[in-house]
């Protein structure tokens, strides 16, 4: 089987790109022969089964190929470091937190930490029960990164471990991070974690290829945060906090079509901002954040409804 | 003998400490995601403070004439040296992938605040290291012509290091030079080195750190820590060594001058540092602010303002201050203030996030060093005062050609 791969033949195609990438690692993996990681036998040893298989090769011809050469690739990346770097081209990520929904379920949280493998205790998503002055009524404040388009963490990370992608998205690259933690220090928003010690992994999860896109599996002594998960809105989902929200909190868009939703409900950015006055966190500190908050009013549910969730010693802030 | 042998038994804790948390992670330290800098940022900062002294002493005393302090040239020098490179050491035990130290080259970025200090903190060291060896090169020539030096490696040494050093008038004018360049780049570059690593913390929001005035603050503090190091070392080599009649009464009397000056400054900054916000009592400042002033850190705070600055203004301002025992007890007053005010500054700031520190482990909300971290921090304080000792023990402490120069010229001057 011949095999082209030079990246801009992966990128193209849309409805066959799937079928082409299958094509595609089978070749890589025999290509990749010599790479001790791969656990492909080198041609001759393969046992060939007699039953052919077709494929659409990358240069669009249908071909065969024996079954025998057909293994399951989980380990090979589907996208290249400097793509996952660049972001989605056309787009600018937005989201939408609405506090007069959030009764503290903490579901988002869950979910988050579940499907990012995020350390016992820590979580990359955190519900604050805040309170801003002394008269004022309590409420609930869900916080994810705030994907700043002037991120302080951006500006002072030392090696470009941290980034701001064209679609607004600032990552992380847990493979070239050196653990400085100047980042944590820089972030107003508190919302950067360590990894102090080596994660707790399922064998499978530890063994895959890490990405900048999924951020798993994460890596001793660098640091992780929340990503917008990418690799969702890649399959067109919707990013785990949005979707495991009951009470349709989160609404997730792009800022260029002018729309967010939070799965059920779809709304026009703009005017959502505009009727609900929506406004963001330290506007003041100039670091424009892509998170847009709309205010506690009119509430679905008495803060009361969410104390249960919360530790007794981090109620009532301000 | 047993002093070195304390000083090697500290490092080798120190190490054994860093093997396990080489092997566990960072989780062997209690710092965590809001205390995520601990002891290790603050003796950073500490080390890099204490090597400024070197240009004080070497370069603008040099500079501005002043002849007196001659025989103290080297002392700044080792300890600038010394306090560089485990400043340098403690950065790399602080990081989380100590292997991926190359990316800071291979994917280096310019506008990181680090990037900056790795360039300046690199330059000061080699120029630091130029000034503490080039004057020292008639000394090795003097050294050279001793016969009764033993073992012989050390005599290959010195002859490996110095042998083609003759003295000429062409050498004498070479080094002249290079010495008087050398003085005048390393004043900015002293300048450079503690305003670059008070902007690790000046260029961040967080209240305690967000501050217009921490290049000079810290750049005071640290002449300030400096010259109480070199007044302890003055006194404890004095005394071993017995050069009482190089390291003269005067030099304690006016070192202690200069320390009232430099303590004087510091308090000025501090004033500006704390109060001007205190008297404006900003939401998030005054959190940071009470717990200074009195909470928390409040007897530390204290502690550092009157023990490590107060008091030691008000002994020197006493011609019986400025005796070289009170001054020792002095010097090591601010040295061990100066320490701990670098822990004031790094920690306290971490412990007022803007956020609520919520929805998280308890653990997380305070911080007291584990002992991984006090035996590391330790073990390299202990590192710098080895690699002054070892040093000590081969090269004179007191800059013979020099001196004898100086007293030669003073002698003809009357």
């Amino acid at each position: 089987m011949s095999c082209n791969c030079n990246k801009g033949e992966c990128n193209g195609g849309n409805s066959r790109r799937e079928f082409l990438l299958t094509g595609l690692m089978a070749g890589i993996a025999l290509a990749g022969c010599g790479d001790k990681k791969t656990p492909f036998k080198t041609e001759g040893d393969v046992a060939l089964t007699g039953e052919k298989v077709k494929l659409l090769s990358v240069d669009g011809e249908v071909i065969e190929v024996d079954r025998a050469y057909l293994k399951p690739v989980p380990d090979l990346p589907t996208l290249s470091n400097s793509e996952e770097r660049k972001g989605i081209a056309g787009k600018k990520f937005v989201m939408v937190i609405d506090l007069a929904r959030c009764k503290n379920l903490k579901k988002c949280q869950s979910a988050c930490n579940h499907m990012h493998y995020v350390h016992p205790g820590q979580s990359w998503i955190k519900v604050y029960s805040m309170k801003d002055s002394e008269h004022s009524a309590p409420y609930w404040q869900p916080t994810t990164c705030m994907h700043c388009d002037e991120p302080p963490c951006v500006k002072v990370c030392p090696v470009d471990a941290t980034f701001k992608r064209q679609d607004g998205i600032v990552s992380i690259d847990s493979n070239r991070c050196i653990g400085c933690r100047f980042c944590m220090a820089a972030c107003p928003y508190s919302t950067r974690v360590f990894n102090w010690e080596e994660p707790e992994l399922p064998e499978e999860i530890a063994d895959q290829h890490y990405s900048c896109e999924t951020s798993i599996p994460q890596k001793k002594g660098t640091v992780g945060k929340c990503d917008f998960c990418p690799d969702m809105v890649r399959k067109g989902e919707l990013p785990h906090c949005v979707s495991a929200c009951p009470n349709g909190v989160f609404m997730f868009g792009d800022m260029n079509e002018d729309s967010v939703t939070n799965g059920a409900e779809t709304f026009r950015f703009s005017e959502l901002i505009k009727d609900k006055s929506g406004y963001r966190l330290m506007e003041d500190l100039g670091t424009k954040p892509s998170v847009y908050y709309l205010p506690p009013v009119h509430r679905n549910f008495p803060y009361e409804s969410g104390i249960e969730n919360q530790q007794p010693q981090d109620l009532h802030h301000h | 003998m047993i002093w070195t042998g304390i000083l090697i038994l500290f490092c080798l804790i120190g190490v054994y400490a860093y093997y396990r948390q080489l092997s566990k992670g960072l989780v062997v330290t209690n710092m965590r995601d809001y205390v995520s800098w601990g002891i290790y940022i603050s003796n950073f900062v500490f080390f890099v403070a204490i090597s400024l002294v070197g240009s004080l002493i070497t370069a603008i005393f040099r500079l501005a004439n002043i002849h007196w302090s001659t025989p103290l040239t080297r002392i700044a020098e080792i300890i600038a040296v010394s306090a560089i490179t485990f400043a340098s050491i403690i950065i790399i035990v602080d990081m989380g992938r100590p292997e991926r130290l190359v990316n800071l080259v291979a994917h280096g970025r310019l506008q990181s605040p680090i990037t900056w200090d790795v360039i300046v903190i690199g330059t000061y060291f080699f120029i630091s290291l130029l000034l503490l060896y080039i004057p020292m090169l008639p000394d090795l020539k003097i050294l050279n012509e001793q016969k009764n030096i033993k073992p012989g490696w050390i005599k290959r040494g010195y002859k490996f290091w110095g042998g083609f050093w003759k003295g000429t008038k062409e050498q004498s004018k070479i080094s002249r030079r290079s010495i008087i360049i050398l003085s005048i780049m390393i004043i900015p570059v002293a300048f450079c080195i503690h305003t670059v690593t008070s902007w690790l913390f000046a260029t961040t929001y967080r209240p305690g750190w967000d501050s217009t005035n921490f290049g000079a603050y810290f750049v005071s503090g640290a002449f300030l820590v400096g010259a109480g190091a070199v007044i302890i070392a003055m006194y404890v080599f004095r005394k071993y060594y017995h050069l009482e009649k190089y390291i003269t009464e005067k030099h304690f009397d006016r070192m202690g001058k200069a320390l009232v000056l430099l303590a004087f400054l510091y308090l000025y900054f501090n004033i500006n540092e704390y109060l001007v916000p205190a008297f404006k009592m900003k939401k998030p400042e005054e959190a940071h602010l009470t717990q200074l002033f009195a909470g928390e850190f409040a007897p530390l705070f204290w502690f550092a303002i009157i023990v490590g600055m107060v008091i030691p203004v008000i002994v020197l301002l006493f011609k019986k201050g400025r005796k070289p025992l009170p001054m020792f007890v002095i010097g090591i007053m601010v040295v061990v203030g100066a320490w701990f005010k670098r822990y004031l500054i790094v920690t306290p700031t971490l412990l007022h996030p803007f956020l609520p520190m919520q929805d998280v482990p308890q653990s997380y909300k305070h911080y007291f060093p584990s002992w991984e971290e006090w035996a590391i921090a330790i073990g390299t304080l202990a590192g710098a005062l080895l690699i002054i000792t070892i040093f000590v023990r081969l090269f004179p402490i007191i800059p013979i050609q020099e001196t004898i120069t100086e007293q030669n010229e003073k002698n003809e001057g009357k």
